[in-house]
């Protein structure tokens, strides 16, 4: 492979949103016929780094991107996605795009369809040329065989297993006639191992046919088994570009979250806590992209309690379950009593609150004053903050009260504001998020949930969110259940950390526990001890 | 996929078609009525009524719902009535005239309710209906204000004594039921309107071949998701907008046919109920809001009219008052849409709750096996 170019080749691409740089100098090449494995954390820049690939117009938008891609020893720059498929490229996402009405066939020959030409075509154009059906069948049967699995080209997809679904998706791509390069971010996340194990072996197929393959998943064993190169990618960098041979799941684990390896000191040795505030057995929850199947956990009074995992794996779904804001079943018992599932006000009734990781869509009333947005949940939950008329039939803001609370906060929480009736969309995404924790508090709730907590806003804003949750639990007692994409944060402040794969437990884990093991943890492997605090 | 047949199954899925036989049952043998008349009317009703609901069948394809915008069309047809009558062409040519001024019409306002309805994604069906109320308003402006001032008027006989504007009811004696008796056969004791039925037969023609063709393919497509064809290359908005104009233009035709059998043309009023009507009949025929066959448009046409058919008679038999069946009827009518649409509803979040069952253990990933 060293005297001809490469099929692909990332060369010194960097990209920043507004400032915040997501790839940095990344360069790495693929040769043909090679399955090349991209792994990394959420955020460690895979995603971007595909739609730089693909020429998405999110790339292009945001100021472009330096550096090259070189297609055979060519520079190209796709101006949108259907460039990149006439030059060859397919990509299969982790959902389903497939037409749930169509048979097999169909969907793989989507907008591609073989056509016979007729009289009307004359007139009206190449849309009113009838199917040719059997041309149709005929290709993708000769996809289906490249693929070298069993799919009935007339099932309809909504009658099929998934593991089909998704064999449907690789035909669709490779039966375009100059495929040369296939992208596929986690193929396997919603496949059964059989199923995931047949894939496997249909990419191998496709790689010996010459078809170069990058293969994003988090699965690392699957990783390890299928691919000849493995690149890992961390906030925005190549650590690791090496051959898949000899390296094993704990390296690349290790490698994905490890920041160096010193270990942070933690802050206190592990607390003895009574009893339980929260227990949670077979939870589902059917949030869209954070599925939640089947998750059991009891979480003890006066623990902070973290809750880590990949993004789309399920942790988000959790909370947004248990506090009712979408579809869920279960059981879920606070102090002992059960919570209503599927009634956010059960919920707050029951005393637990939510500070939401869509700020501006759950958290905040965006066009209102601060001082509205602190006092609404306890105003409508608790009747807090109203001043009672004639003998309760009229009832109205207390607004004296509501400024008290507000300034309160704003000097606890230290809130950059003009004072508590500037509106809430005119705060910085920082103090936003302080405001959506004042709101929680202000509630006194005995469970406190917060998800991404710090997700957006600056370092300086981000200790202080996390000191004012470590002191709220610690002065209140307040049993806090927290959400975090970020394990660093979660380990220091939580006193057991779950990490969630494919929507369920994959494991519970002190902080101080290796990074390795929660390495290990999101990539699916189940070898967890249970800890105890 | 069990093969055996689930009685309750396809109860349920038919349950407006169940409820309106079981209705016209008790209500036919009421009226008294003989069945050769009940016969001869349906064949009437059939050639007369079906072209107009064929018009709905495109957009539900697309996935827009009933295209209650179809008004629109039965305005531009009765537009190209107006001018086949003022021109004084007679029979079947001053059908096809009418059609032929009624087109470009059509097309332009399938157009513009097809650009609307692409600015209103998922609202497709009340944004439809609301449209044609704003265009009954133009259309007022046009016919009563503008023809005969702006728009030549020649005949004296059809516009009003104020010497512009059409008078209120438009006698259609040049072009009366010219389709109909073109070719009508008589069967019997029965006279069948061949001529249109043979129309309405290559209309039937006309979908199936279109079913089949990469417009009709990519139709389908988006009708189930727009983003999956999108990403697949589909122009979406454009193939939904085609789907408006083809609709609209069928209900322009379909409103001549109507009208010429009739006989005469209510200018202000004869398009306000066309599209209530038509949906009326096709959801009652077993169509939902995103499915609708050829059968569903024949057996709708026959049970809608039938009721309409019987129950004055059967309401003058039992309360002494026709007018409490035709309020019957109507209500009736009104209830097999509602119901349609709750069906609908009812059965997307059933489906809903189904996927959700396999969230749960180890089946999880969708029954995979």
């Amino acid at each position: 492979m060293s005297n001809e170019s490469p099929l692909l080749s990332f060369e010194g691409i960097t990209k920043d949103f507004y400032g915040t740089v997501v790839l940095k100098d990344v360069s790495f090449t693929l040769g043909r016929g090679q399955i090349l494995g991209l792994v990394g954390e959420n955020g460690a820049g895979k995603t971007t780094l595909m739609s730089v690939l693909f020429g998405m117009p999110v790339i292009s938008e945001t100021g472009g991107f330096s550096g090259a891609v070189k297609l055979d020893g060519q520079a190209v720059s796709f101006r949108n996605p259907f460039d990149a498929l006439d030059a060859g490229i397919g990509m299969v996402h982790q959902e389903f795009s497939l037409i749930p009405g169509f048979t097999t066939t169909e969907n793989i020959v989507l907008n591609r369809e073989s056509l016979k030409a007729g009289p009307a075509v004359e007139v009206f154009g190449e849309r009113l040329s009838v199917l040719d059906r059997p041309a149709m069948r005929a290709r993708a049967e000769s996809a289906i065989g490249r693929l070298g699995v069993k799919l009935d080209p007339e099932m309809l997809v909504s009658e099929m297993p998934v593991g089909h679904k998704q064999f449907t998706e690789i035909a669709r791509e490779i039966n375009r006639d100059n495929v040369r390069l296939l992208v596929l971010d986690e193929p396997t996340a919603v496949l059964t191992e059989s199923e995931a194990e047949v894939l496997l072996t249909a990419l191998r197929n496709l790689a010996a046919q010459g078809i170069s393959i990058i293969f994003i998943s988090h699965r690392l064993h699957e990783v390890l088994s299928i691919c000849d190169r493995i690149v890992t990618l961390r906030d925005g960098h190549v650590v690791k570009d090496t051959e898949a041979k000899g390296v094993t799941v704990a390296d690349v684990a290790s490698w994905m979250v490890g920041r160096g390896v010193d270990e942070t000191s933690r802050k206190g040795a592990a607390r003895e806590l009574p009893g339980k505030a929260l227990e949670v057995e077979n939870l589902w929850v059917d949030m869209p992209g954070e599925t939640v199947r089947n998750v059991s956990f009891s979480v003890r009074e006066g623990e902070i309690f973290g809750i880590g995992g990949l993004a789309g794996q399920g942790k988000l779904g959790i909370p947004n379950g248990i506090m009712g804001l979408y579809p869920a079943g279960g059981t879920v018992r606070l102090h002992g009593e059960p919570v209503t599932l599927d009634a956010p006000r059960a919920a707050l009734d029951a005393g637990m609150a939510f500070v939401s990781e869509d700020r501006r869509g759950v958290g905040l009333l965006l066009d209102e004053s601060l001082d509205w947005n602190i006092a609404f949940t306890a105003m409508q939950v608790k009747g807090e903050y109203l001043k009672t008329y004639l003998g309760g039939l009229v009832r109205l803001r207390d607004e004296k009260a509501m400024r008290a609370l507000t300034e309160e906060y704003v000097k606890l929480l230290d809130v950059k504001c003009t004072g508590p009736k500037q509106k809430a969309k005119e705060l910085s995404g920082g103090n936003q998020q302080k405001i959506c924790l004042a709101k929680a508090f202000a509630l006194k709730p005995t469970v406190l949930f917060v998800s991404e907590p710090t997700r957006g806003i600056d370092v300086g804003a981000k200790a202080l969110v996390l000191d004012n949750l470590r002191h709220y639990n610690r002065d209140f007692g307040t049993t806090i259940v927290m959400v975090s994409s970020e394990l660093e944060e979660l380990r220091s402040i939580c006193d057991r950390i779950a990490i969630v794969d494919e929507g369920r437990i994959a494991g519970i884990l002190s902080p101080d526990a290796p990074l390795s093991e929660f390495g290990l943890l999101m990539a699916g492997v189940k070898v967890a001890e249970e800890v105890r605090p | 996929m069990s093969k055996t047949i689930d009685v309750r199954k396809i109860l349920a899925d038919n349950l407006v078609v169940v409820i309106f036989l079981v209705i016209t049952a008790f209500a036919v043998p009421v009226s008294g009525l003989s069945a050769q008349f009940i016969i001869q009317e349906l064949l009437t009703r059939i050639g007369r009524n079906a072209f107009l609901v064929f018009s709905l069948l495109l957009p539900i394809m697309a996935g827009m719902g009933i295209n209650f915008g179809m008004v629109l069309g039965a305005m531009a047809g009765e537009i190209g009535l107006i001018v086949a009558v003022d021109w004084g062409i007679l029979g079947v040519n001053g059908l096809a005239l009418a059609a032929l001024v009624g087109m470009p019409v059509a097309v332009l306002l399938g157009w513009l309710a097809g650009e609307v309805l692409n600015r209103a994604r998922g609202r497709e069906m009340v944004t439809g209906y609301i449209l044609g109320f704003f265009m009954d308003g133009v259309y007022q402006l046009i016919v009563l204000y503008m023809m005969g001032s702006i728009i030549p008027i020649r005949s004296p006989a059809i516009t009003l004594s104020r010497g512009y504007g059409i008078r209120n009811t438009l006698g259609l004696d040049s072009v009366r039921q010219s389709l109909d008796t073109l070719l009508a056969v008589r069967v019997g004791p029965y006279v069948l309107p061949m001529a249109t039925y043979v129309v309405i037969g290559l209309l039937c023609l006309f979908i199936l071949w279109f079913r089949r063709t990469k417009l009709g393919q990519d139709m389908r497509a988006i009708g189930q998701d727009q983003g999956v064809s999108h990403s697949a290359g589909i122009a979406v908005e454009r193939t939904r907008i085609i789907a408006i104009v083809i609709s609209t233009v069928l209900a322009m035709i379909g409103q001549i046919i109507f009208l010429q059998n009739m006989g005469n043309m209510a200018t202000y009023n004869a398009h306000k109920q066309t599209g209530f009507f038509a949906a009326a009949a096709l959801l009652v025929g077993g169509a939902s809001v995103s499915k609708a066959t050829i059968p569903n448009v024949f057996i709708g046409v026959v049970l809608l009219h039938l009721m309409y058919i019987v129950m004055p008679r059967a309401g003058a038999q039992l309360f002494g008052q026709a007018q409490i069946g035709e309020f019957f009827r109507d209500a009736l009518s009104y209830a097999a849409i509602a119901m349609a649409l709750v069906i609908y509803a009812w059965r997307k979040r059933a489906n809903a709750d189904k996927a959700r069952a396999g969230l749960r253990g180890g089946e999880a990933a969708g029954g995979a096996k």
